[in-house]
């Protein structure tokens, strides 16, 4: 029983097929530095089916063998109590259909903090799996005094044990070799039998009971110490679905347990610790503990009741100006880029339906793809450095309490933060956030943030319809308050959301808070820019395809069925005149007047007219209504649709004074005037709260890994958006008329 | 003084949790409280019987807290830290 077999196919194994290394470790070890730096650009990362955990797998060669890495989320322990830390017990027992069993696991450790890291690496080797263990940020620990005998812990553990600083590329052709070595060895380590005798003999007997799981498969003895161990755990609760009678079994045989002194759960905590803190003694030394290092002066500076906020809300404020200021610029290059290629198209395409597929669908999609990069990019530049120094988690320590009110955590509060620019990179940066259920409510609340592309749509409609009145000699502006109102309706909404949410769908124990606070370090620019690499390339290859598809949907759906022929001979007539010729000037209202028609009689205008009975009651008509179908897949939209049913063409921007007019201008049948205040507070109160973001809806599709959270997102959102502006207008006319 | 002082702490506590420590106290650990997915998650961490833990301080809104424990940093909100019975120990001599 102290020596598991080896599985058949590990030990028939033959030089052709891969090997398969799991990598595996605490947070804040470094066991992401470790893994793409020997992985290198190869890694692919991908969800593992049906739940919510990230999948990063990388193929190498070396010293001639090819070589599969994957790398299993961090965590401080292995016993499961959801299905998602479930996943990383079934990879390394070989019970997934879709990684193989690992030939070695790589546990991956932080040099100066050994007792608590080998607290996962006793559960490695109780799984009787060949390991190696790496002790990462060796330098770090150097510095703090830290030594250890590397060889006399590589053998009381009986595995090699290597030092590496992933950070700054040392150590890894070691561990390269050290992988290669141990990976084909297949020597399975005696297994550390730490628990008393009592213990395994439950084990034992439970085999009468659980002979085989649901695939016919023998239930591995890691399994079966789990049941005894992990009082309502996820092993328990999923092996009772098939046998009723496991659950009173296991109270009796922790019973038994209890009355043997070995009471569980406190068992195993206790002597996995006795055994670290014993196998540690006379080779390691503990970190000398200096109550004045560096680290700790900055840390008391940087969770200070005053100067410890003040420094956050700078580095909040100047995460957020990037995103919404410095990525300006980026866009803007974009956008030139996009008009360059599209003017290229226009000089060699005729007009006609091929020419509009390919600039107003192909071009415009990838635009709108790309468009997000430079944001992304920003923001996980920002959350890598912060995460990489270690003051990510003393922004959850500062915001905890802030966070808890509407129940979530801490962590919640830099995603959310983000998304107030873009939630496409605000729901991305929901990764760490562990708790499943905090991390959904988080991504679902996310889009209701105000975004910078609900901008433009306020900045038309404040200056359109509401009076430029100033109070207090002119330092506060109606404008400015109306913009204020609508950019905090959001976050306003989003509290009770997030609280009823939390109370219902997601209601569950509050998940513990207990965070580990690393060390302080500088940052590695290696580390930095691979996160920024991995980021941008998950977006673009992910959430671009169908951001891309969506795109040209949306172009089919305005451009069909109606007949285009007559605008494309004004087009070419157009397109054929010399600059300046007088002649274009009564082209160009008929060009508009043309294609204002078609919009209008377009699949996307007959569904505007459809629901005009809908919007009636906003105080919306149907030209409204098309402008904000048509905005549906992206708010911003909306100015170039409008512009395009005013008859101005399309490319009208949210300061034109002529589409302003045409607005003021604009009246129903009877002559009355369409918009007033209430309806333009009714229209900006539906754009705050609406889900009128296709990317947004893709990212939460890529992120839950399901199509239920998107849908869900978008019904909940277009539901209050059509309560809210429903309630502004009916009050407001009512009110304010 | 000290007499009545001391029946006074035995009335309102009859036992002493973490989150009562004041900055920079050192205690060790009685016994942490319960056998809930909590509890484990504590003594996965390491907070078990006889350790030895210093309390750093509170974030600035009050909750929750910051602790030093096996050489490492960990932090917990109050609520969870009222599981960790504790026994308040001389200050530190080295600190």
């Amino acid at each position: 029983m102290a020596v598991r077999p080896v599985p058949q196919d590990a030990a028939a194994s033959n030089a052709a097929r891969p090997l398969s290394v799991a990598f595996i470790g605490n947070p804040n070890t470094g066991k992401s530095t470790v893994f793409n730096a020997l992985s290198g650009l190869t890694s692919r990362i991908g969800n593992f089916p049906g739940v919510t955990v990230e999948k990063k797998v990388g193929r190498v060669k070396w010293e001639g063998r090819a070589i599969d890495l994957i790398d299993l989320p961090g965590t401080y322990s292995l016993a499961p109590r959801s299905l998602d830390e479930m996943v990383s017990v079934d990879v390394l027992l070989g019970r997934r259909d879709d990684v193989r069993r690992p030939d070695l696991v790589v546990c991956i450790a932080d040099a100066s903090n050994l007792e608590r890291n080998l607290y996962l690496v006793s559960q490695v080797l109780d799984m009787g799996l060949p390991a190696i263990l790496v002790l990462n940020m060796w330098d770090l620990a150097e510095q703090c005094g830290v030594r250890v005998d590397v060889a006399g812990l590589s053998q009381r553990l009986g595995i090699p044990v290597l030092t590496t600083e992933a950070h700054r590329r040392q150590g890894l052709d070691a561990v390269r070799h050290a992988i290669v070595t141990a990976a084909q060895n297949h020597s399975v380590n005696s297994r550390p039998r730490l628990f008393p005798e009592a213990f395994y003999g439950e084990c034992e007997r439970l085999t009468a009971l659980l002979e085989r799981d649901e695939d016919g498969q023998p239930v591995p003895l890691y399994l079966r110490e789990r049941l005894l161990l992990d009082v309502g755990g996820y092993v328990e609760k999923q092996f009772a679905r098939r046998a009723a009678e496991l659950g009173p079994y296991l109270a009796e045989a922790r019973q038994r347990l209890a009355e043997a002194g070995c009471k569980v759960p406190a068992i195993e905590a206790r002597i996995r610790y006795q055994w670290a803190r014993g196998l540690l003694d006379g080779v390691a030394t503990h970190a000398e503990r200096r109550a004045d290092s560096s680290s700790d002066k900055l840390d008391r500076l940087l969770t200070h009741r005053i100067a410890g906020l003040a420094i956050f809300g700078l580095i909040m404020f100047l995460m957020f100006q990037a995103l919404y200021t410095w990525a300006g610029p980026f866009m803007g290059w974009i956008e030139a880029l996009q008009e360059l290629l599209a003017g290229g198209v226009e000089a060699v395409l005729p007009p006609g339906a091929l020419r509009s597929l390919v600039v107003d669908g192909v071009i415009a999609g990838v635009g709108g793809v790309l468009l997000f990069l430079p944001q992304i990019l920003l923001l996980f530049l920002f959350i890598a450095v912060l995460e990489d120094c270690g003051y990510m988690a003393r922004a959850a320590f500062l915001m905890d309490k802030l966070m808890t009110r509407v129940g979530l955590s801490g962590k919640s509060f830099v995603p959310l933060m983000s998304s107030f620019a873009c939630a496409v990179p605000g729901v991305m940066a929901t990764r760490v956030i562990e708790n499943p259920r905090d991390r959904m409510v988080t991504i679902l609340v996310a889009p209701l943030m105000s975004c910078s592309a609900r901008l433009p749509v306020y900045v038309l409609l404040i200056g359109a319809f509401i009076p430029p009145v100033t109070y207090a000699g002119g330092w506060v502006s109606l404008h400015g308050l109306v913009l204020f109102a609508v950019s905090s309706l959001g976050v306003l909404v989003a509290v009770p959301v997030a609280w009823l949410l939390k109370s219902t769908l997601f209601r569950g124990e509050t998940p513990p808070f207990v965070m580990e606070l690393p060390s302080y370090k500088w940052p590695s620019l290696l580390v930095v820019a691979h996160r920024v690499y991995d980021r941008g390339r998950a977006f673009v290859t992910r959430a671009g395809t169908l951001i891309f598809a969506t795109s040209v949907v949306v172009w089919a759906a305005g451009y069909f069925p109606g007949d285009h022929s007559e605008l494309d001979r004004v087009q070419a007539q157009l397109e054929s005149l010399e600059p300046g010729d007088e002649r274009s000037s009564a082209l160009v209202p008929l060009r508009n007047e043309l294609s204002g028609r078609l919009i209008a009689d377009s699949f996307l205008g007959r569904l505007g007219r459809t629901i005009e009975p809908v919007v009636r009651p906003l105080g919306w008509d149907w030209k409204l209504g098309v402008g904000v179908v048509a905005s549906f897949p992206a708010r911003e939209v909306v100015i170039a649709t409008l512009g395009t049913i005013y008859s101005l063409g399309g490319d009208v921007s949210e300061q034109d004074e002529s589409l302003m007019g045409a607005m003021q201008a604009a009246t129903w049948p009877d002559g009355r005037k369409v918009y007033n205040v209430p309806v333009a507070l009714s229209v900006m109160v539906f754009f705050a709260l609406c889900a009128q973001c296709g990317a947004t809806l893709m990212v939460i599709k890529r992120e839950t890994n399901s199509w239920r959270w998107p849908v869900f997102t978008f019904c909940y959102m277009t539901a209050l958006a059509y309560l809210g502006a429903l309630l502004t207008y009916q009050v407001g006319s009512r009110w304010l008329l | 003084m000290a007499e009545r002082k001391a029946t006074v702490n035995a009335k309102i506590e009859p036992m002493q949790t973490l989150d009562r420590l004041a900055e920079g106290q050192v205690a060790r650990i009685v016994a942490i409280h319960g056998d809930d997915p909590l509890a484990m998650r504590l003594m996965e961490m390491g907070l078990l019987d006889d350790e030895r833990v210093r309390m750093l301080g509170f974030a600035p809104l009050g909750d929750p807290l910051e602790i030093e424990i096996r050489g490492y940093r960990l932090s917990l909100r109050i609520r969870e830290a009222q599981r960790v019975e504790v026994e308040p120990l001389p200050s530190d001599p080295a600190a």
